[in-house]
């Protein structure tokens, strides 16, 4: 029909495009949505507290003062907590898997350690109020514990990662020249997989600045509190306004929705450091 | 060059052996020492996850199967204080809501990976598409709720669609960073052939580089659902908390499994933590189902990493 | 299989030098002198799970010398020597059948301590492959683990090391800087003083010069005549000149291209000149004159 070589593309297939450049502008559109809706939302609490929003203790409704600092406090007290534990926890399980863990062992553990990734939050939650908060409280604690054994599934994952990236040929240098396995590890694993660990288990602290319900069922919903002892309740951002939504009118819904500026903004910073470091380190052993 | 040693016929071989034996020494301490550490830190893993199971199955179980099919059949007793079945509208609601939200997000998800695949490759805006949805892939679930919130529910009021919507939401990040990955495995051989053939482009993306990687796309979004299954807090701004049967996917509240679990954990009277540890029981075992799903396909994808 | 051209060298009788201190009781001990066997091989096969990568392999290592291992690519000579410091022990369904022992003892004898053996037997891999730190903590590392501590001790070994490897001079002002920042031959040599401050026996080479340009190769190879005068060398080696040039004995190994299993296995065994100059099996010949491999 036609000549040799004319034609003009389909319309289907320019139609395809723009739906595929549609579906993938949604996403900047959500995010724009979510950052100008909150924002816009938070101001009138921000103005009427100022600065003093993030410094001060006292939270109370009924006079309508607002300061966020007790809940800051308890996001990084039970965060600190859930690292502090997890941390080593997972990056000893990844060097058990990757270096001391026989070739049958390897698949069944990383997926029992992926199973923990499955359990919902929701869950974790409800097994922290029934089972943990009798013995211990509904604290800083229960929920840094609670929180420890969420993250501890992504530092693993990520960690396994790092540490797999150790060129063979190095970690085969140590044990010529006569290394037990612990030497190897320490000699040729460690300064390959320092940076890259460092950014895993910032990810673990990122996810658990952010998690919301677990936390919420076990801190204990504390006012104003804030306390070295970790077995006293707390409150941390995402678990007062999980808490406190339902019965908060006006300017106490602002503050809150300023509480969730203010998380989304922490967790993106500290996610951003992390992956940061993540990419540097993997950019760093292709070599 | 060479000397030649004329050997000592008459010396037995059994005094002049050098030592190659172990030595119970610091080094072979610290090593075993190591290892027992590492293994220890598995134990302190599985141990917690073994406790959380075990709660499951011994205390939810039982709700979940007793006088079956009551559980999943009945209507949540409006008095909590009431002991004894069911879940069965959180079971719909979550029914509901986790497939509306996979409906909305899966080919919204697929089509803006192939998007950034396929067409965008390194320019500005793909780069800021994936960053947004790197970003919002660690969107804490409670800003995603208020959000839900302020922007639906305040005007549309409770429904299932409010869920679903707010589900996708946090599925499409999701979606599109697996899709991604998967579709950058496939080699470019592949399309190149189609090309030769005279195949569009769009042709070549659906019947080429899709179907090589449906699998690992399945498997992707089948992690994707099992993660939004779960998720509370959105759900609870945007699905209420109905103790009735509700279809209507548009209108009037609904309730979820994760939203239940949420508010009876905290209740005092044991009939509602029952209630509850069924529920969690229900919802791991379906989320543990489409897990395995994922881990299925995953391995009948042929493209390799 | 070809003959075995060889000198008949006696019983193993050599004893390192440490071992001497304990046994000062016994009066007919010999101290390692040139020409004592290092290694003995009788009749070794390396599997690697189902697949048979090497078979037959039966000779001897001899003190203070240097040994070359030659033949076409996948003949097994890199296994052969990755036996005799134990590293295929790594490899998960690696399997050592016959005999190899070391000065007398069983290599792979129960009850005998992997690490020490490869303290004593060092090895230089085909690519360099410094850790990711300064060259100080590159050449320390073995000395550390070993239980050297102080200081002092260490910048003595790192200097002696570096001296023997004949790269004192050029980095001498340069301990604390990445390893990585050196050239590829250099880097080669800091690996051989890496190898040496642990004060091996022996020094395993694999392939040590292929990824070096000319020149590196030929302080390289420089550098393995003066290491021989204190260690027993064992160089792997693509390169027949390489391996006329430096070796004092020559192992030819070689795979039948007709075989579908594609196991090697050793033709013959022996003195440099005589394998290159007139060996005694026909493949070996063919080898060596370039009419295959």
């Amino acid at each position: 029909m036609a000549t040799a070589f004319a034609g003009r593309p389909a319309p289907a297939d320019h139609a395809f495009r723009w739906i595929a450049i549609g579906s993938a502008a949604i996403v900047l559109v959500v995010l724009g949505l979510i950052a100008a809706v909150m924002t816009a939302r938070s101001i009138p609490a921000l103005r009427a507290m100022g600065f003093e929003f993030f410094v001060s203790r006292r939270w109370s409704p009924a006079n309508n003062v607002y300061g966020a600092l007790p809940f800051m406090w308890g996001t990084l007290y039970t965060s600190l907590i859930a690292i502090a534990i997890a941390g080593p926890v997972s990056v000893g399980v990844a060097l058990f898997i990757t270096e001391v863990a026989p070739r049958w062992m390897t698949r069944p553990l990383v997926h029992v350690i992926d199973l923990l990734a499955v359990v919902p939050s929701v869950v974790f939650g409800l097994w922290g109020i029934l089972v943990l908060a009798p013995t211990l409280g509904r604290c800083v604690l229960t929920a840094g514990l609670i929180l420890g054994m969420m993250v501890t599934p992504i530092i693993t994952s990520l960690a396994r990662e790092v540490i797999e990236t150790t060129p063979a040929a190095e970690k085969e240098a140590a044990f010529a020249l006569g290394a037990t396995r612990w030497e190897m590890i320490w000699g040729a694993v460690w300064p390959h997989s320092k940076s890259g660990l460092v950014g895993a288990v910032m990810l673990g602290l990122g996810r658990a600045m952010g998690e919301t319900i677990a936390v919420a069922l076990t801190i204990g919903s504390a006012i104003g509190q804030i306390s070295i002892n970790p077995l006293k309740s707390g409150n941390s951002m995402p678990a007062a306004i999980a808490n406190q939504w339902g019965e908060a009118f006006d300017l106490q819904k602002s503050a809150l929705i300023a509480l969730a500026v203010l998380l989304f903004a922490i967790t993106i910073a500290v996610n951003l450091a992390a992956t940061a470091i993540v990419l540097r380190s993997r950019k760093r052993s292709s070599r | 060059m060479m000397r030649v040693a004329h050997g000592h016929p008459e010396i037995a071989c059994a005094t002049e052996r050098t030592d190659l034996r172990a030595r119970a020494g610091l080094r072979e301490a610290k090593d075993a020492m190591a290892t027992v550490m590492f293994g220890a830190a598995v134990v302190v893993v599985a141990v917690p996850l073994a406790l959380v199971v075990w709660a499951l199955i011994e205390r939810g179980a039982h709700v979940a199967f007793e006088s079956f099919p009551a559980f999943f059949t009945q209507e949540i007793p409006v008095v909590s204080r009431r002991p004894g079945p069911g879940m069965g509208p959180a079971i719909l609601g979550t029914l509901l809501v986790t497939g509306g939200g996979t409906l909305i997000a899966v080919p919204l998800g697929i089509l803006g990976a192939v998007y950034l695949n396929e067409y965008g490759g390194v320019s500005r805006f793909a780069r800021a598409v994936r960053f947004t949805a790197m970003v919002m892939t660690g969107v804490p679930s409670i800003v995603m709720g208020l959000f839900v919130y302020i922007g639906w529910t305040v005007h549309f009021g409770f429904s299932a669609f409010g869920g679903a919507l707010a589900l996708a939401c946090l599925m499409v990040p999701v979606v599109i960073g697996s899709t991604e990955q998967m579709l950058r495995l496939v080699p470019e051989a592949l399309r190149e052939a189609a090309y030769a053939l005279g195949a569009t482009k769009s042709r070549v993306i659906v019947t080429v580089v899709l179907p090589a990687a449906l699998p690992g796309i399945v498997s992707g979004s089948l992690l994707a659902v099992a993660r939004a299954a779960g998720e509370t807090a959105p759900l609870l701004f945007a699905v209420g908390a109905a103790t009735s049967f509700n279809i209507d996917f548009l209108g009037g509240a609904n309730t979820a499994l994760p939203v239940q679990i949420f508010d009876n954990a905290t209740s005092v009277f044991v009939g509602a933590q029952d209630r509850a540890w069924g529920a969690a029981f229900t919802l791991v075992l379906v989320t543990f189902l489409v897990t395995l799903g994922a881990r299925f396909f995953a391995l009948r994808s042929a493209l390799q990493r | 299989m070809g003959a075995e051209a060889r000198k008949s060298t006696g019983k193993p009788t050599a004893l390192a030098g440490r071992e001497i201190a304990s046994l000062s009781a016994v009066s007919h001990v010999t101290v390692a002198s040139p020409g004592s066997v290092v290694f003995d091989l009788e009749g070794v096969e390396v599997h690697y799970g189902a697949f048979c990568a090497v078979r037959g392999v039966t000779l001897k290592i001899l003190e203070k010398e240097i040994t070359a291992f030659i033949g076409p690519s996948g003949c097994g000579k890199t296994t052969v020597l990755r036996c005799l410091n134990r590293l295929n022990d790594l490899i998960s369904g690696a399997r050592v059948a016959g005999g190899i022992t070391y000065r007398g003892s069983d290599l792979y004898g129960a009850g005998v301590a992997v690490t020490e053996v490869r303290r004593r037997i060092g090895m230089v891999f085909q690519k360099p492959n410094p850790f990711p730190t300064n060259i100080f903590d590159n050449i320390a590392y073995g000395p550390r683990i070993n239980g050297t501590r102080s200081h002092g001790a260490l910048e003595a070994i790192v200097e002696k090391s570096l001296r023997s490897a004949a790269l004192w001079d050029e980095v001498k002002d340069r301990l604390r800087e990445s390893a990585l920042g050196i050239s590829g031959g250099q880097q080669q040599r800091m690996c051989i003083a890496r190898a040496l401050a642990v004060e091996p026996e022996v020094v395993l080479m694999d392939e040590p010069c292929s990824a070096l340009d000319p020149i590196a190769t030929a302080r390289i190879e420089d550098l393995m005549r003066e290491l021989k005068r204190s260690y027993t060398i064992v160089i792997v080696t693509h390169n027949m000149q390489q391996a006329a040039r430096v070796s004092d004995r020559t192992a030819f190994f070689t795979t039948d291209r007709a075989d579908e299993s594609r196991t090697g296995y050793l033709v013959e065994c022996g003195k440099t000149d005589t394998i290159f100059s007139n060996p005694a099996d026909e493949r070996t010949e063919s080898y060596i004159s370039g009419r295959f491999g």
